[in-house]
């Protein structure tokens, strides 16, 4: 009896503690800890999936590796949890995750209802449908009756059920949780479209089709039936933290407007010009207002790389994807990437 | 202590209070009651507090609001224009079915394989031993990827579906088959079904109790077959004999028309099933192995045939051992349903997984689910004891 007493008071005091921490800082937590936790999705190609080293690498992946550079002046301070498209949301109100990095399209509804914040965008995406060259199908409009794979409590499912309503046409869902689990059931032929956002499409078309089937013998239909601009989340509560990640991308979009890369930097940092010379802490200030270190962008763009190079290594021409940078073009471009200045 | 005024608490000697067993016992009641309530009130206060301060929206307003998703596979009218309660309503149904039809289908072949591995044929009652030793010591979630990936790796797509008398179609999208189109007559055939079943019973007592009687033997079996058949067919040719079918036909993408088995669900089902009466069969065993071998002597003795020792001596006997374990094989099957989330069947969890999402609001759905859980237990250990009960030995 008296050791359940004990135990009991053991408990409650294990409570409190864990209360507590919860009430602190983000940032401090993170600093404390000495890392960053990052959720990330369970596999994308060329967004956050493991290399043959076994390394998580991608766009998503990216972005931790620029905050962890930004917070500790070093890209690889950072832990993956990859989280599927349920778990995600979870997962960061809990406090289990610092920074959620997962492809997630901002909305009114989760930035408002979750207790959360998006901090940049940092890719417009758009759904899609991908369908098997043979079905002979050429555009979405022609999609009425069939049966299409999506993953669950997605922006996607919502968009696929309002798109099939819109045009008075029906489809039976499959819907599964995991990633790996719904590309298999499409593969296999379980659903005649596979339905996600185009970048995800054209990155399972590239990495995921099993042989004896070919890349080719798969197309995505010209339909984008909706706007997905995918974005890094935080917890409310800590400013300071979501200034940084929000500061972070407008740094790598700023870089790359420059001029910037990770192969000049050392010698940009000799530059006479006084917005390059801000941007890189030789004239400093501006790193200090963050409550970073004044050579932050320096530290990022040398171990991560601008906007551009990032884009390039992991989506763009360099990658198996090879997918158009689109709208994710600098505004200088034509594109919608646009960073507020950093003065 | 006066060993002597043990049993009379008039004489009991004056203890200091925090030496008296009665008082430190209800002390001690107290503080821990009083710590599981403040612990209670510290998670609940503490939860609630950092909902409000997070922003976290609250509350169970959003169950009228429109879901906006669509479900593969639906007992009722269904569509994204429904509201949330609705959809969790369909998830629950789905959960409902999967499990009602595991719990039919594993407690016959359970059976069936449990009497199986105590025959005297070496053979089968070897096989029956590889079955249960199979598939109780792999998970079930193993079981049902593979199922899973059998039936959508293994089966031709819907245009090339194998097609029995052009009327059932087998395929990765399920199976199609033809269904009788919407008549009136229907419903009349269905009362008079269940107008059958209850004369039976009725036929079956009378039977039993004459047989008690005179020992004339009446074939209820036969006469209750009779009924249960009989009747509905005398109704359906009296109502015109509808005959007019919805038959599967390609159109499109898929077939339309006929009614479907989805591969989920299928996947699902046949998963639970065998994975559930590998235990099942080793309760019933367990069940007959705890008679006393005289019985079945005794009864060989009478001359029963060993079908007949078995269906009148051994079974009766050993349901009041296999009941209690089965209740609990049953409240299994009901809640491994809910890996159903794996291989995409549109179950409670599911359902309510999605709500989650949408919503942000883990918390009340999170108590949906368990209360929907904990009414479907409750329900089928309510039943489990009552029938318990009543074949309980009565001793007279």
């Amino acid at each position: 009896m008296r050791s359940f007493v004990l135990a009991a008071a053991v408990g409650v005091a294990a409570a409190l503690a864990a209360g507590n921490a919860f009430a602190g800082k983000d940032l401090d937590a993170i600093k404390a800890r000495g890392a960053l936790i990052c959720g990330v999705p369970t596999g994308i190609a060329g967004f956050a999936a493991a290399d043959s080293q076994g390394k998580w690498v991608g766009l998503d992946i990216d972005v931790c590796r620029a905050v962890s550079t930004a917070i500790f002046g070093e890209s690889e301070k950072v832990k993956y949890v990859p989280l599927t498209s349920q778990q995600r949301f979870t997962a960061l109100q809990s406090g289990e995750v610092d920074l959620l990095s997962n492809n997630t399209t901002v909305t009114l509804q989760r930035d408002t209802a979750l207790g959360l914040d998006f901090t940049a965008i940092t890719y417009y995406d758009g759904q899609g449908f991908l369908v098997p060259r043979k079905l002979g199908v050429k555009s979405a409009k022609e999609l009425d009756g069939a049966t299409i794979c999506v993953a669950p409590g997605t922006t996607t499912e919502l968009n696929l059920a309002d798109y099939f309503r819109a045009n008075k046409m029906t489809f039976k869902p499959v819907v599964i949780e995991k990633a790996e689990e719904i590309r298999a059931a499409f593969y296999a032929g379980r659903c005649d479209v596979y339905t996600t956002d185009v970048s995800s499409l054209a990155a399972t078309r590239a990495a995921n089709v099993p042989p004896p089937a070919k890349p080719e013998d798969f197309i995505i239909l010209p339909e984008i039936i909706s706007k997905e601009p995918l974005g890094p989340m935080v917890r409310h509560g800590d400013n300071q933290f979501a200034d940084i990640i929000r500061w972070t991308q407008f740094a790598m979009l700023e870089a790359e407007e420059y001029g910037i890369t990770s192969g000049n930097v050392d010698e940009m940092v000799k530059s006479e010009n006084p917005t390059i010379k801000r941007i890189l802490g030789v004239t400093p200030g501006m790193g200090k207002a963050l409550g970073v270190d004044d050579r932050w962008v320096y530290n990022i763009i040398k171990q991560v790389g601008n906007y551009g190079e990032s884009y390039d290594r992991h989506v763009g021409p360099h990658s198996l994807l090879k997918i158009d940078r689109g709208v994710n073009r600098l505004w200088t471009q034509g594109g919608l990437q646009y960073a507020p200045p950093i003065r | 202590m006066a060993v002597g005024s043990l049993g009379s608490s008039t004489t009991r000697t004056k203890v200091a209070p925090w030496n008296d067993p009665v008082i430190r016992g209800w002390v001690f009641q107290i503080v821990v009651v009083g710590l599981v309530g403040l612990l209670a009130w510290f998670l609940v206060s503490n939860t609630i507090e950092n909902l409000q301060r997070q922003k976290i929206a609250s509350g169970f307003s959003y169950l009228h609001r429109e879901a906006g998703f669509e479900i593969g596979d639906t007992m009722i009218a269904y569509s994204p224009a429904s509201t949330y309660a609705r959809a969790i309503f369909v998830g629950m149904l789905n959960t409902l079915k999967v499990a009602v039809i595991g719990i039919f289908l594993s407690t016959i072949l359970g059976t069936m394989i449990g009497v199986g591995r105590l025959s005297p044929n070496w053979l089968l009652a070897k096989i029956c031993e590889c079955y249960v030793e199979m598939f109780r010591n792999v998970p079930l979630l193993l079981w049902l990827f593979l199922i899973y990936k059998l039936i959508s790796e293994a089966f031709p797509g819907p245009r090339q579906a194998i097609n029995v008398l052009n009327s059932f179609f087998l395929s990765n999208r399920g199976l199609y088959a033809p269904v009788p189109l919407a008549d009136p007559t229907y419903h009349w055939m269905g009362i008079a079904f269940l107008i059958g079943v209850v004369a039976t019973v009725f036929v079956k007592r009378w039977a039993k109790k004459r047989q008690d009687a005179t020992g004339q033997p009446f074939p209820t079996i036969k006469t209750g077959i009779g009924l249960i058949v009989g009747l509905p067919v005398i109704v359906w040719l009296l109502g015109g004999a509808p005959h007019h079918m919805s038959w599967p036909h390609l159109k499109g993408f898929n077939f339309d028309g006929g009614i479907v088995i989805q591969p989920e669900f299928t996947a699902l089902l046949i998963g639970l099933v065998l994975y559930t009466s590998a235990f099942v069969a080793e309760i019933v065993r367990s069940g007959i192995l705890a008679l006393h071998k005289g019985q079945s002597e005794a009864a060989s003795a009478l001359g029963l045939s060993r079908g007949q020792v078995m269906r009148l001596v051994l079974l009766p006997q050993a349901m009041r051992l296999i009941i209690p374990p089965m209740t609990s094989q049953y409240l299994n099957i009901t809640k491994n349903s809910s890996l159903a989330i794996a291989i995409g069947y549109p179950d409670l969890v599911a359902a309510v997984n999605v709500t989650i999402n949408q919503t942000g609001q883990a918390i009340e759905n999170i108590l949906i689910i368990m209360a929907a859980y904990l009414s479907v237990s409750l329900s089928i250990s309510a039943f489990m004891n009552w029938y318990n009960k009543r074949i309980a030995l009565r001793e007279r």
